[in-house]
Parts: C-alpha cells; sequence; structure tokens
C-alpha cells in the first residue's frame, strides 16, 4: 500500500474518532464555536487529503457534510439533534468506506446520493425533522457485494493494488463505531487478513513518549544519587555493576531524546506529490525547492506544524501562483516556483514557505476589509502595507475568489497562525506585489531537545541554548586578554575589528549584588548572535555544556521573556533557560524580524568615528618623546633576535615567515643589535605585503581619543596628540612605509575645514591609515568597510560632505556606489572623489561616467588631500 | 460511550466524593493555621532545593524538580504579606497542587494533618479582614481553639 494512503488511513481514522467525541460534544452544546471549528476543520482535512488522493466518494459526502457544517459555523443555521445525526450518518458513511479502503486498497463500491442530498437538503435549509429516521443510513453502502475492483480508483493514486492474491474480500464490518474508534490505524490490518503489510515503524502517541522521558529523568537522578552514594563508601563490589548501570542510563537517555528528533523533511515527503498533483489539478507549473530538509525538530513541534505546513504549500500553490498564461504575460518563466527552506537561527527554527506569483493584492484584501466591515475606509487608508497584508491572519478571511476543493472557503491562514502560535510559535509574511509571498514561520525552542551552555551569574545557573552562541571570551584577568571597557557604564568589548556590545546578565536579571562590584569587569564573555545582531553576554563563571530538554515555564512566569523555557540538569537541579532573543529585546540589541531592520536609526549602525576611542601601541625610537601608532594598524609585535636581521642592496631585511620583510628603523641612528640582543619590531601588513618598524621599546597599548594637533613638520609624523598626560608624536605609517618600498605611500598632510568625510573602504588596513590622516588634515572621517553600508547610512539619514570611495570593493563596488548615490537621496549632489590601487585612463573615465568628480590613486595621499580641498571649495556640477 | 453505573454505586461514589471535598490539609503560615482542599493537594514534600527565578514576581520562591517534573514553588509568606521566615527557622515544607496541568508547591512552615471539616464550622470572611486575605481565603472555619482560614488554591496561584 502507497505509504501517503496508509498515513492517510491513519490519520482519517483518528479524526474521525474526534469527530465522533466532538459532535457529541456540540449535541450538548450547539452554541460551543470552538467545537464547531473544530469539528469543520477535521471535517475539512478529511475532504481535502481525500481530494489529493482522488477518493471521490469520500470526498463528495464530506464535501456535503462541509456545507452543512460551515452554515453552522457561519450561524446561518441552528444546530438541530437531527443536523447532528445527519452528520454523524455522514460519518459513519466516511467510516465505512475508510475501512472498505483500508481492507481493499481501494474505494469501495456504493451509492451515497441519498445521503448526500438530504446533507445538500440540510444545507439549503430544508431540514424536514421526519427525515432521520429514514436517513440513508449505511444500508446502502454496505459494500459487501461490491467486487474487489481496484481498477476503479479514480485518477492519479499510484497506489498499486496489493499484490497479495486478494482473498474475497472480508466484508467490510461496518458495525457503527467499530474498531476504528481504537487508537490509530495500527491494528488496521488485522481483521480478515487485510493487505496491510506491518510497517517498520509503528505510530507512538507523544505522551507515550513524554513519560519515558520522564522516566528516564527520574533513573537518571536516582542513577546520580546511587554513585554518589557508592563514591562516598568506596564499596568495590557495587563499582561495576553501577558503572554498567550508568552507562546503560545514559544510553537510554541519549535513546530516548533520539526518538523524539526528527528531520523537518519527514513532513515534506509528501509535498512533492501533493504539489505534483496541484499542478495538473489546477493547470498550473510547478516547481518545489526544498532546502534544509535536515534539521531537526522535535517529534512534537513536527506533528503539530505539518498541517499547517501543508496547508500553506497548497495555498501557494493555489493562490500565490498563476497560471503559465498570467505567468507568461508577466515575462515570468512558466514554471512557478514554491520554496520550502528550514534553518536554525538565534535558537528559533525558521521555515519559510515562499512563491514567486503573484504577491497579495493589497487593494482587493483592502476591499475586502471593508467589505467585511473589519475596518473603516479611514482605518484601511492609513494603514501601512504590511499590516493590510496581516489581515490575511484573521478568521474567515480568504482572497480567493473562487472556492476551490484545494483551499479555499475560510479555513486559511488563520488556522495555521493559530497551530503555529499553539506551539509557541509566530508567523510573518513578506510579499511584494506581482513579485510573490514569503510566509516565515518561527518555532521556539520550547518543545526541543537543545545542547546549552551552562553559565553562572550573581551566584545562579543559567542554560544559554548553544545554537545562539558565537564564542566564548575570557574578559579581564589577564593583561593580554580582551578587556570589557565602557562608554558611559555600558559595556562594550572589543573584539577583533568590531564593537561588541555587553549586556551583563546579573545586571539584566537584577541579580548584583554589592560585593559584585569589584569583580564586574572580569568573567567570560558569550557571543550570542540573534539575527543579524551580535552581542556578548557577561557571565561569571562557564561550566559544561548539556543536553537539555526544554521545558516551558508555567504560565505565572510565562511575561518573563528573558526566559525561553527551563529543565532539569543532571544533577536535578531546575535551570531557567535563557532566550538570547528576549535578551536582545529587553536590552534593545537588536530588532526581531526582517521588517523592523530599518527602525535600527543610527546607533544601529555606525561607522568608525574618528571621535571615538583608538588603542594606541606606545613605544619609544630615539629620543625620549613616546611615539603612537593605531593598535589597528600594527599586525603583530616581534622581538627579533639580533642575528636574524640581514642586509642586502643598502636594506635592512629579516626572513619572516617564508618571506623577506624589509624593516626601517625608526631613529636615525640606528644600529643593528648586539648579537645575543633583540630588536622589537612593529609589523605592518597588508595582504602579501609587509614591513617591519624597528623600534627601541615597545611602552604600552592605551585607549584615547585621538586627537592630533598641528601637523607635524617632521616628516613621518601626522602631528602630536596628548596621550595619557605626555605629549605623544603620532607615526605617519604611510610615510615610514614608504620607506620600505615603493608601493606604500606616503603624504604629509596640510590643515583644512572641519568637513564631513565618508570613507568608503574595505581593506581594514587602508582604512586605518587614511582615517588618523585624514584626521590630522582635519576631516571629520567617518568610514565603512562596504557600498552598502555607506547606503544604509544615507537610508538613515547621515550627513557628509563629501564621499571618497575606494573602486574595487566586494558586493557594491565603488562605480556602483557613485551611480546609486548619483541616481537618487539626500546625497545626489555630493562630491565624490574615487580612490583605486589602478590609475588607467579606463577606469578614470568609467569612475567619472558612474559620477565621481575625482580620481585619485590610493598611494597619493597629497593628491587626495588636494583633491578634497578642491572638491569641497567648488561647488559640484552634477 | 459511557457506562451507567447502579443508582447505588452511584450515590457511594457521591458520597465517597463528597465527604472527601470536605477534608482539609491543614498548615500554618507565620503562626496561621491554613487549610487547602486534600483533592487539590498532589504531594507533600519536605525542604527541596529551589532554584531562584529572576524578575519573577516575588511571590514566586523559585523552581523545584518534582520527580522530573518542574514545580513552581510560591512562598505563601510573601503571597499573604506576611513576614519573611526567621533566620535559622527549619525550612519550609512543599505542598504540591495541581492547575490546568502545571504544578505548583505552596511553601508553608509546617505540614499538620488531613480533617475532616463540618459544613457548620464554616463561617463567611469577616469583612474586616485584609483585602488581600479575603481575596485568597474561601472563609473561615471555627476550630475548638483556634481559627483555620481555607484557603482557595486557584486565587493564591492567581498572581501578576
Amino acid at each position: 500500500m502507497d505509504d501517503l494512503l496508509a498515513d492517510f488511513l491513519t490519520e482519517t481514522n483518528e479524526g474521525l474518532a474526534a469527530l465522533d467525541v466532538a459532535l457529541l460534544k456540540l449535541e450538548k452544546a450547539p452554541d460551543d464555536r470552538q467545537t464547531l471549528s473544530e469539528i469543520f476543520r477535521n471535517v475539512h482535512t478529511i475532504k481535502g487529503t481525500c481530494g489529493f488522493l482522488g477518493l471521490s466518494r469520500l470526498e463528495k459526502v464530506a464535501h456535503a457534510a462541509e456545507n452543512v457544517l460551515g452554515k453552522y459555523r457561519e450561524g446561518s443555521l441552528k444546530v438541530t439533534p437531527a443536523g447532528i445525526t445527519l452528520i454523524l450518518s455522514a460519518l459513519d458513511c466516511l467510516k465505512g468506506i475508510v475501512s472498505g479502503l483500508e481492507n481493499t486498497g481501494s474505494e469501495p463500491v456504493g451509492d451515497d446520493t441519498a445521503l448526500i442530498a438530504s446533507l445538500d437538503a440540510a444545507w439549503r435549509g430544508e431540514m424536514p425533522a421526519a427525515a432521520e429516521p429514514e436517513m440513508p443510513s449505511f444500508g446502502d453502502e454496505k459494500p459487501a457485494e461490491a467486487p474487489p475492483a481496484p481498477e476503479a480508483v479514480a485518477e492519479p493514486v499510484a497506489a498499486p493494488p496489493p499484490a497479495v492474491v486478494a482473498p474475497p474480500p472480508a466484508p467490510p464490518s461496518i458495525s457503527r463505531g467499530g474498531e476504528h474508534d481504537g487508537e490509530g490505524g495500527g491494528g488496521g490490518g488485522g481483521g480478515g487478513g487485510g493487505p496491510i503489510t506491518p510497517a517498520q515503524t509503528i505510530r507512538v502517541s507523544v505522551d507515550v513518549l513524554e513519560d519515558l522521558m520522564t522516566l528516564v529523568s527520574e533513573l537518571v537522578l536516582t542513577r546520580n544519587q546511587l554513585l554518589q552514594l557508592v563514591r562516598a563508601r568506596s564499596d568495590a563490589a557495587l563499582t561495576v555493576p553501577l558503572q554498567r548501570l550508568s552507562h546503560i542510563t545514559s544510553e537510554l537517555q541519549e535513546g530516548v531524546m533520539k526518538t523524539r528528533m526528527q528531520p523537518i523533511g519527514n513532513a515534506w515527503q509528501k509535498l512533492p506529490r501533493i504539489v505534483r498533483d496541484l499542478a495538473n489539478e489546477l493547470g498550473k507549473k510547478i516547481e518545489l525547492v526544498m532546502k534544509g530538509a535536515e534539521t531537526e525538530l522535535d517529534r512534537q513541534v513536527l506533528e503539530l506544524i505539518k498541517d499547517p505546513l501543508t496547508h500553506m504549500v497548497r495555498n501557494s500553490g493555489d493562490h500565490g501562483l498563476e497560471n503559465p498564461e498570467q505567468r507568461r504575460a508577466a515575462g515570468k518563466p512558466e514554471v512557478g516556483r514554491i520554496l520550502l527552506n528550514a534553518y536554525h537561527e538565534g535558537g528559533h527554527i525558521i521555515i519559510e514557505i515562499g512563491d514567486d506569483g503573484r504577491g497579495l493584492a493589497v487593494d482587493k484584501i483592502k476591499a475586502k476589509v471593508v467589505g467585511q466591515g473589519l475596518a473603516t475606509e479611514a482605518e484601511v487608508a492609513s494603514m501601512s502595507e504590511r499590516e493590510i497584508q496581516h489581515f490575511i491572519f484573521r478568521a474567515g478571511f480568504s482572497t480567493a475568489a473562487a472556492i476551490t476543493s484545494v483551499s479555499g472557503r475560510g479555513v486559511g491562514m488563520d488556522v495555521v497562525k493559530t497551530n503555529v502560535e499553539k506551539i509557541g510559535g509566530t508567523i510573518d509574511l513578506r510579499s511584494t506585489e506581482g513579485k510573490g509571498t514569503t510566509f516565515f514561520i518561527k518555532i521556539p525552542l520550547t518543545l526541543a531537545i537543545v545542547s546549552a551552555l551552562i553559565v553562572e551569574a550573581g551566584g545562579e545557573r543559567f542554560a544559554i541554548p548553544q545554537i545562539g552562541v558565537v564564542e566564548l571570551v575570557r574578559a579581564g584577568g589577564s593583561a593580554e586578554g580582551a578587556q570589557i571597557e565602557r562608554i558611559h557604564d555600558t559595556p562594550v568589548m572589543r573584539l577583533r575589528d568590531r564593537l561588541l556590545p555587553l549586556v551583563s546578565l546579573s545586571r539584566l536579571l537584577q541579580l548584583e549584588h554589592a560585593a559584585d562590584e569589584g569583580r564586574r569587569d572580569a568573567g567570560f564573555v558569550v557571543v550570542t548572535q540573534v539575527g543579524a545582531n551580535v552581542f556578548g553576554i557577561i557571565v561569571d563563571k562557564v561550566f559544561d555544556t548539556e543536553e537539555i530538554v526544554v521545558k516551558p515555564v508555567a504560565p505565572i512566569l510565562r511575561h518573563v521573556t528573558m526566559f525561553s523555557g527551563n529543565t532539569i540538569l543532571g544533577d536535578g537541579s531546575v535551570i531557567m533557560i535563557l532566550d538570547p532573543n528576549g535578551i536582545a529585546r529587553a536590552t534593545g540589541v537588536g530588532a526581531d524580524g526582517p521588517s523592523e531592520d530599518a527602525s535600527r536609526g543610527p546607533e544601529g549602525m555606525r561607522g568608525h568615528r574618528s571621535s571615538e576611542r583608538t588603542a594606541l601601541l606606545l613605544f619609544r625610537a630615539g629620543d625620549d618623546t613616546p611615539k603612537a601608532v593605531p593598535l589597528g594598524l600594527v599586525a603583530r609585535l616581534e622581538d627579533l633576535p639580533g642575528e636574524s636581521i640581514e642586509h642586502s642592496g643598502g636594506k635592512t631585511l629579516v626572513q619572516y615567515r617564508g618571506k623577506l620583510m624589509p624593516l626601517v628603523a625608526m631613529s636615525g641612528g640606528w644600529m643593528p643589535p648586539e648579537p645575543g640582543k633583540r630588536q622589537a619590531v612593529l609589523v605592518f601588513n597588508d595582504r602579501d605585503r609587509a614591513m617591519g618598524l624597528m623600534v627601541d621599546t615597545i611602552l604600552d597599548v592605551v585607549e584615547e581619543h585621538l586627537l592630533i594637533e598641528g601637523a607635524s613638520e617632521q616628516p613621518g609624523f601626522l602631528g602630536s596628540a596628548v596621550i595619557c598626560g605626555k605629549v605623544t608624536d603620532v607615526i605617519d605609517c604611510a610615510w615610514w612605509l614608504h620607506q620600505a618600498g615603493d608601493d606604500w605611500f606616503r603624504g604629509t598632510a596640510p590643515a583644512a575645514a572641519r568637513k564631513r568625510v565618508l570613507l568608503v573602504e574595505d581593506s581594514a588596513f587602508f582604512r586605518h591609515l587614511l582615517v588618523p590622516g585624514l584626521t590630522a588634515a582635519g576631516y571629520d572621517v567617518t568610514a565603512v568597510d562596504t557600498g552598502l553600508q555607506a547606503l544604509q547610512l544615507r537610508e538613515q539619514g547621515a550627513p557628509f560632505d563629501i564621499i571618497v570611495s575606494d573602486i574595487e570593493m566586494p558586493d557594491l563596488d565603488g562605480i556602483g556606489l557613485a551611480r546609486a548615490v548619483r541616481e537618487s537621496g539626500t546625497w545626489q549632489s555630493l562630491p565624490m572623489i574615487a580612490l583605486s590601487g589602478r590609475v588607467e585612463a579606463e577606469q578614470v573615465r568609467r569612475a567619472r561616467e558612474a559620477g565621481f568628480n575625482e580620481y585619485v590613486g590610493k598611494s597619493e595621499r597629497e593628491a587626495l588631500l588636494a583633491a578634497l580641498s578642491e572638491c569641497l571649495a567648488t561647488p559640484v556640477i552634477s | 460511550m459511557q457506562t451507567q453505573m447502579p443508582p447505588s454505586t452511584q450515590r457511594a461514589v457521591a458520597a465517597v466524593t463528597e465527604s472527601a471535598a470536605a477534608m482539609f490539609l491543614t498548615l500554618t503560615v507565620a503562626g496561621q493555621l491554613c487549610g487547602v482542599p486534600v483533592l487539590a493537594v498532589r504531594d507533600i514534600l519536605a525542604a527541596q532545593a529551589i532554584t531562584r527565578v529572576p524578575l519573577a514576581p516575588r511571590e514566586v520562591a523559585g523552581s523545584l524538580n518534582l520527580r522530573g517534573r518542574i514545580v513552581t514553588a510560591i512562598d505563601l509568606r510573601r503571597r499573604l504579606g506576611l513576614p519573611p521566615r526567621e533566620a535559622g527557622a527549619p525550612p519550609p515544607m512543599s505542598v504540591v497542587v495541581e492547575q490546568s496541568g502545571e504544578l505548583y508547591s505552596l511553601l508553608s512552615d509546617s505540614v499538620g494533618e488531613v480533617l475532616a471539616l463540618p459544613e457548620e464550622g464554616f463561617a463567611a470572611n469577616p469583612p474586616t479582614l485584609d483585602p488581600l486575605w479575603r481575596d485568597v481565603s474561601r472563609g473561615v472555619h471555627k476550630e475548638d481553639e483556634r481559627l483555620l482560614i481555607v484557603l482557595d488554591v486557584d486565587r493564591i496561584l492567581a498572581i501578576g
């Protein structure tokens, strides 16, 4: 038997059993809308699935019953006992057919017209009270006499009639509510030697697994206690069996945990088939692309999202995608695409269901919203497109004009939304009219097993889901380690190239004690990623990682968004699980959804303003005045043995990392160190070039606002700055680099008016080189890495007087940036200077065409400064 | 499908249920005798390791582990606006109750016995009772020597 059919049978049997109960409940309380909706959805699901399997008899009966239930749901028809009886007899009929299907693999032949006619009559509101006694119960569909006739199966059910030489099919026992009320359909094949062969897997109720899990947890606890007892007594006779017990317990725990995890692909297996049939039925060409099928999900979550997912894929195919003609007319490929994508993100599982179809018609939704009285015309007019699109999640809202057997009829996105929210998830959508719609289902970990990092803060232990943890940094303690620094009480950390915002966990959770103040800046930083935002969580201690089963917190604690759940650790203690998303939201580190990116404001992304504190390396060379160089420029500090320094062709060289590195002495009277002594060298490098600057002693690394006062007359120095209360010479790296070879560049800095310069340069090296130089020349410099970041600044409304941009950059290069700037926006008329390593006529022409006013080689700093002052002095012709 | 019980059995069951409904577990909080319906009680535990839950309502003492299930502990003293336990006092007992599938522990100074409280001994809350107490008390039962406050578990758990 076809997997699909077998699954259908189990599901439908379960559904029918549930329906019986629900209908009886409804009979007692006819106004119970929730029960009514549940019944309606259940029948709807059965009908929908039948449609796909081509089970036309089932579908017809279910459809007729659904019609009546639809009226009940709308409230246009009153629920009466007679009506319930009618629906129940429809259910019995369905059960009869299903059991026939189970036994023979095909729908039994039978005539349901009388039943359908009664249902239709009821639907029209003609409910002859006397009708039910002669209800066409299931007398006439008793298909015992029906020949097995598997060929009778309508269209695409490829279900090959079971190869078993069919024993004359035992008359499907259609005793009312018979065996199908039982647990699932696992034993369906039992009676009469049915052709269903036992499958390799069995369906186990989640409750059973849940119970097993609890038992195993208890076992683990008991084991731990036992271990502790034995350890205290050191009884050798017990040690060996106990070790074995311990081992087995661990394996059992692992095994039970594993039973709960399934790749999401399992829920997708049926989709290709469904999409294919859907495409046939609707006359569309649909390609289904599935990504991330291996993403593991808790079984329970998987079960719960399976139906919504199927529904959404159907929706995409039915409502989202256009037919081939429409697509051609819209200039799209004939084949429409439905993309399913699943991935873990920041402690959540995200499932995307996207199509490249017609997108949501905002105007149609508006009209419908007003038509249904969900909002007034004026309210609609003031709503954003997003708000309007979100109306599709309202109950009873369907934009499809026609009701099809595929979807429609208002069992739509509201059901999906309810189901997703039931498991604590969220659903969002992004749609562009004419381009397609993508839904994002975000499911929290609440039900999943995760690996978590156990940390301590303020004397309490917490678990941080490993999924969100990028790295772990030890802060403070040793001098060379990263330090927690403060900007007006806000902790930050410089981690490699970026300034990492930090959140103190004990402070956030209000666990801080006065006694902790002293060691506030020591501890560990858990670098965490939420969406695109990275931040660090300061904790006191870090323990181990543990696999934990996330349990939802009690309802009275649910408002604390900092926690995504709690769990019991191996040692039996309860521990709270931190939710990085909640922490990010609570501290304003990052926005939650993609939609909110734009609202991040200028703090969200800021270039490296030259007025920020800069780490400076202080050293001494030649005279007593300390010298400083931005630490970011220095690749490494080396202490070379004197013997390794060699001379060749008037140059000083050293063999360094397999290459020859030129060395330049800082002080004029440099003498090679005596044998046995060592030489301090600052190594600068950029891509494959490296040079060493020989200095006398390295003093310190400090952090200061680098404010260079007065340009220096002396070559090799930018000027002086007061650093740590001492006048310090800030060296001009460019000049020194030039001393090592021609491909480095040089220049001195004339003073200029304080203008705002946006420097777009992908190489951190050149950025560090240019920012101090331009600052020294009197410019207020903001540096960003890419053209895209520059444009983001533009969106944020950052004002500048001039843009200096590199040409060759990843993503958006200088040419593209210039075009984008010239095209629109507030920067349209800003002067732009191109900066490039290559100065060729063709390049220059392209840059000018794109909108650059000047073109300067990277190595010509004087030229750059000249161009800057020239561009800023003369109004730009755009 | 409901099984029909013979009327006699039904009556007997009803009687048992009724008598159980009138049974109360007594506990003391800062010297005050209180009672909770015994049918609401799932478990009574001696002192347990309780994990604090930061940012939780102040009545929540934390979470504890009851055979693999997480139980939220409510400090009855704090819930009833009473002073905290004295330092050095014996650790509180946990009276575990269930509400809509969740387990909660009511931390009490001591747990007494199970008492049947005859109907006639009940009196309504005195109108002058502290509103906080009136909110969680179902009434007062007049014992021979002292008064017993019958706690309404649902109201106790209605925090925040």
